[in-house]
């Protein structure tokens, strides 16, 4: 009966034991990121361009460049993915036709980004001739989060009970008006907190961007969508990696780093805030 | 409104129903009399939910079903092919099991349909919201608390808000899908009064679990048993002297 | 009439719509295809996918990719051995063991995990693990298998975990009471009913978060050392197929041969993905058919 009991409480121990290994490895990652970089963030750090090979100055259009990056993407992604979610969970017969979409849908979610980055490649930059610019970036990002979109949009729709819906078409309103007054509306804070894990996942990839939109410095900040840019994720890759400066520009690194992860990771908190709001106060 | 002979507003003809390869309802002809209380009942799995929602095309909204048969709204074929579903839904309201509010303020909820279909006069909608509670006898209980949500409301209350919804679109007929049976039995009574207000200026059908319910409120009844319509007689005569000896069995508790 | 012209218009819009992500799941094949396939005018599949020497620069160039491909593997598969325990124990804990307020702290902390950019850890790897493995091995360098081996873990915990954790969560309450009352501990009745039940939930789990590790890039790139050679110990560096695309593709000349084969190496990473993936389904979608009460 003992070791009934021993077998248990060693069994309990390591379960907590793997929880706490990853809670402390986000959270020792975090204080060491947030250590090691605030001695790099100032006002100048973040509002001025690099200088003198990019050992000085500040990151200001590498911030600019992964915003316009990302807004791109969402502006793609978003009514995209909303629309086939509707169409697969209001309209479509589940039949072979949504199951192969749905399949495809997944297969997207599973295919590497820096396979995203040659479709982009071989799609906008080659045969479309944008070049190496922020369309082709953003269109690039904007695909690979249509599935993770598509997702959250479905789970969304799915969470507005049945219900709703036939009371309204019970009245005698049409499908159409009430998919747009009643699911949508219901649907729109699931549909928003997806779509800003989305905007969190745009926002840090390097992969997709490095051939289609990126660029390891401008002079000058881009004036069109047909400009290359810079973006704080490929920026930590080359400061680290290629630059001749490695250990002299640690501290920008580490800086950048940590604009970057703070960028991303409030994205990702503001989702999560915003959903479980949601799930407290929902009435149905 | 054009006159139908008999009196009769809507008549099914022949029907047969499936779910997939499942048979629901079987070769099932009735009538129904206008500005008359008429109620369906029958065990579980019976069918007259079924058919209830046969007689406003709500059933097309399921996957996979399949209507043989006729069922005339004025002089019309409702399963005629160049008829809007949407159009029928309208002149025949629908009232669920369960009361289904739509998260909005109780003013929104009467007022979403006839929004939708082109009433903008604030005036206009104000009226109709008085008007479509006061029938439902809800206006007195709500009429300092129109902007609050309806899901505030109790059950009995809520129920009542999907009843002066239905009316605010201005049906003719009026479908009731076991509309009491989520709710206590004080609200259970005044929705029962409701109906015999109700039936002056519509046709109600209304599904029921529960015999006694039928018996005060209906002046028709019909006893449906494994998708067929066993026995359909006036009330009075079918619980005190049913024909089928199937009836019989159910009223008096024999199986159900 | 016009209303149900107008329903179906709108229908017809919406499927155009979604229709649209299976149209994109084919031009990537198509892309791929066509910057890739020419690769194959200079070397057969066989030598391609088979071949030992990756020296693509070099006059004459070789194009065997069978380094990358083992690098690949070896990464994915020593990662797996560190991530699947953590992410299905962790799993557990959440979803069996832990109490509501843990629950509320560590559903986020993993979705944070999951959010953070890969190249903040690829950097973390590059600037703390590696000189850290250095020191304390004595090695001549820190960017090694263990070291992106550990990274990759870490990306592919979260999707393990949380997978897992719905596939404990949707287990019935049931089968759990059933066992407790039967007299069985809270041990015995997760690891024989609880985990079985949930099993091949945990599969497509696992499964995903290989496919997660496989495909991820900047980790690989930044921390596995690079070199194009099959590894012979797990301090050796490697050159994961990821890597070797994100590292050539700009220096690669436009449309040459060198150019086509990173394509080509794209084609065999989106297929071992896309297989993942399809078993992922397949294991998903049989499960939902039979349901869990079949053991």
């Amino acid at each position: 009966m003992k070791w009934r009991y021993f077998k248990q409480n060693l069994f309990l121990g390591v379960v907590r034991l793997s929880a706490l290994t990853i809670a402390i490895s986000l959270g020792g990652f975090l204080f060491y990121i947030f250590v090691n970089g605030l001695g790099a963030i100032s006002w100048e750090f973040l509002t001025l361009p690099p200088r003198d090979s990019m050992t000085k100055g500040g990151i200001m259009p590498a911030i600019l460049g992964t915003i316009y990056l990302t807004s791109g993407a969402i502006i793609i992604a978003l009514p995209l993915g909303v629309v086939s979610a509707v169409y697969l969970n209001e309209y479509a017969k589940q039949g072979p036709v949504v199951r192969i979409i749905r399949l495809g849908v997944n297969c997207l979610a599973g295919v590497p980004s820096i396979v995203f980055g040659l479709f982009g490649l071989g799609l906008f930059v080659v045969f479309l001739q944008f070049g190496s610019c922020i369309l082709s970036g953003a269109l690039t990002l904007g695909f690979l989060i249509l599935p993770t979109i598509i997702g959250a949009s479905e789970e969304a729709l799915k969470s507005v009970p049945q219900t709703f819906r036939e009371a309204s078409l019970g009245l005698g309103i049409s499908k159409w008006h009430t998919i747009l007054r009643i699911v949508l509306p219901n649907a729109l804070p699931g549909i928003l907190t997806g779509s800003i894990l989305g905007i969190g996942r745009a926002a840090g990839e390097t992969a997709p961007i490095m051939f289609t939109a990126s660029a390891f410095f401008t002079a000058k900040l881009p004036t069109s969508i047909f400009d290359e840019v810079m973006a704080l994720p490929y920026h930590v890759y080359v400061l680290a990696t290629a630059g001749t400066h490695i250990e002299e520009t640690r501290q920008i690194q580490y800086g950048t780093v940590l604009v970057l992860v703070g960028l991303v990771l409030s994205i990702d908190l503001i989702a999560i805030v915003i959903r479980s709001y949601i799930r407290k106060k929902k009435r149905w | 409104m054009v006159a139908v002979q008999n009196n009769n507003i809507i008549e099914t003809r022949n029907i047969n129903f499936y779910y997939g390869d499942f048979k629901a309802l079987t070769n099932v002809t009735m009538e129904f009399e206008q500005n008359k209380v008429t109620a369906l009942i029958g065990p579980s799995g019976c069918g007259k939910s079924t058919l209830l929602r046969l007689l406003n095309r709500m059933n097309d909204l399921i996957d996979g079903t399949r209507v043989e048969g006729e069922v005339v709204f004025e002089d019309r074929n409702i399963y005629d092919p160049d008829v809007d579903p949407v159009e029928i839904r309208r002149r025949i309201g629908m009232v669920f099991q369960k009361p289904n509010p739509f998260p909005k303020s109780i003013f929104n909820n009467i007022t979403y349909g006839p929004k939708l279909i082109g009433v903008k006069n604030k005036s206009e909608l104000e009226a109709l919201v008085e008007q479509s509670l006061n029938q439902a006898s809800l206006w007195n209980e709500v009429k300092d608390i129109l902007g609050q949500s309806a899901m505030m409301l109790s059950g009995g209350q809520q129920q009542r808000v999907c009843i002066a919804r239905a009316l605010a679109m201005k049906p003719d007929v009026l479908l009731m899908d076991e509309p009491t049976s989520a709710l206590d039995p004080i609200s259970t009574a005044k929705i029962e009064e409701l109906i015999e207000e109700l039936k002056k200026d519509y046709t109600i059908i209304i599904v029921t679990h529960n015999m006694q319910q039928a018996a005060r409120i209906s002046d028709y009844t019909g006893f449906f048993y494994l998708g067929k319509l066993i026995e359909y007689n006036l009330t009075e005569k079918l619980f005190t002297n049913p024909e089928v000896s199937q009836t019989e069995d159910y009223i008096t508790g024999r199986f159900g | 009439m016009s209303r149900k012209l107008k329903e179906i218009i709108i229908k017809n819009i919406f499927f155009l719509f979604a229709l649209i992500s299976i149209f994109i799941l084919g031009l990537i094949v198509v892309f791929l295809f066509r910057e890739g396939l020419p690769i194959f005018k200079v070397v057969s599949v066989k030598d391609f996918i088979f071949g030992n020497e990756w020296y693509p620069t070099y006059n004459p160039p070789d194009f065997g990719i069978w380094p990358l491909i083992v690098g690949s593997i070896i990464v994915t598969l020593f990662a797996s051995v560190i991530a699947v325990p953590l992410g299905v124990l962790s799993a557990i804990y959440i979803s069996e063991i832990a109490p509501p307020l843990m629950k509320e702290i560590l559903k986020p902390v993993i979705e944070l995990l999951a959010g953070l950019p890969s190249v903040v850890l690829g950097f973390f790897g590059m600037v703390v693990l590696a000189p850290w493995l250095q020191e304390t091995f004595d090695l001549p360098t820190g960017l090694n298998i263990v070291n992106v081996s550990i990274i990759l873990a870490i990306m592919a915990v979260p999707t393990i975990s949380s997978i897992s954790e719905d596939a404990l969560y949707s287990v019935p309450r049931e089968f759990k009471e059933a066992s407790y009352a039967l007299g069985a501990t809270r041990f015995e009745t997760i690891a024989k009913v609880i985990v079985p039940a949930a099993l091949s939930g945990i599969s497509t789990a696992v499964i995903l978060g290989m496919a997660r590790a496989i495909g991820e890039t900047m980790v690989v790139l930044m921390v596995a050392g690079g070199a194009a050679a099959i590894p012979e110990s797990i301090f050796d560096s490697v050159r994961p197929m990821p890597a070797s695309i994100a590292a050539e593709m700009g220096e690669a000349p436009f449309r040459s041969n060198h150019y086509h084969a990173l394509f080509a190496t794209g084609m065999v990473l989106f297929f071992i993905t896309l297989f993942f993936n399809l078993i992922a389904d397949y294991i998903s979608t049989k499960f939902k058919e039979v349901g869990s009460g079949t053991l």
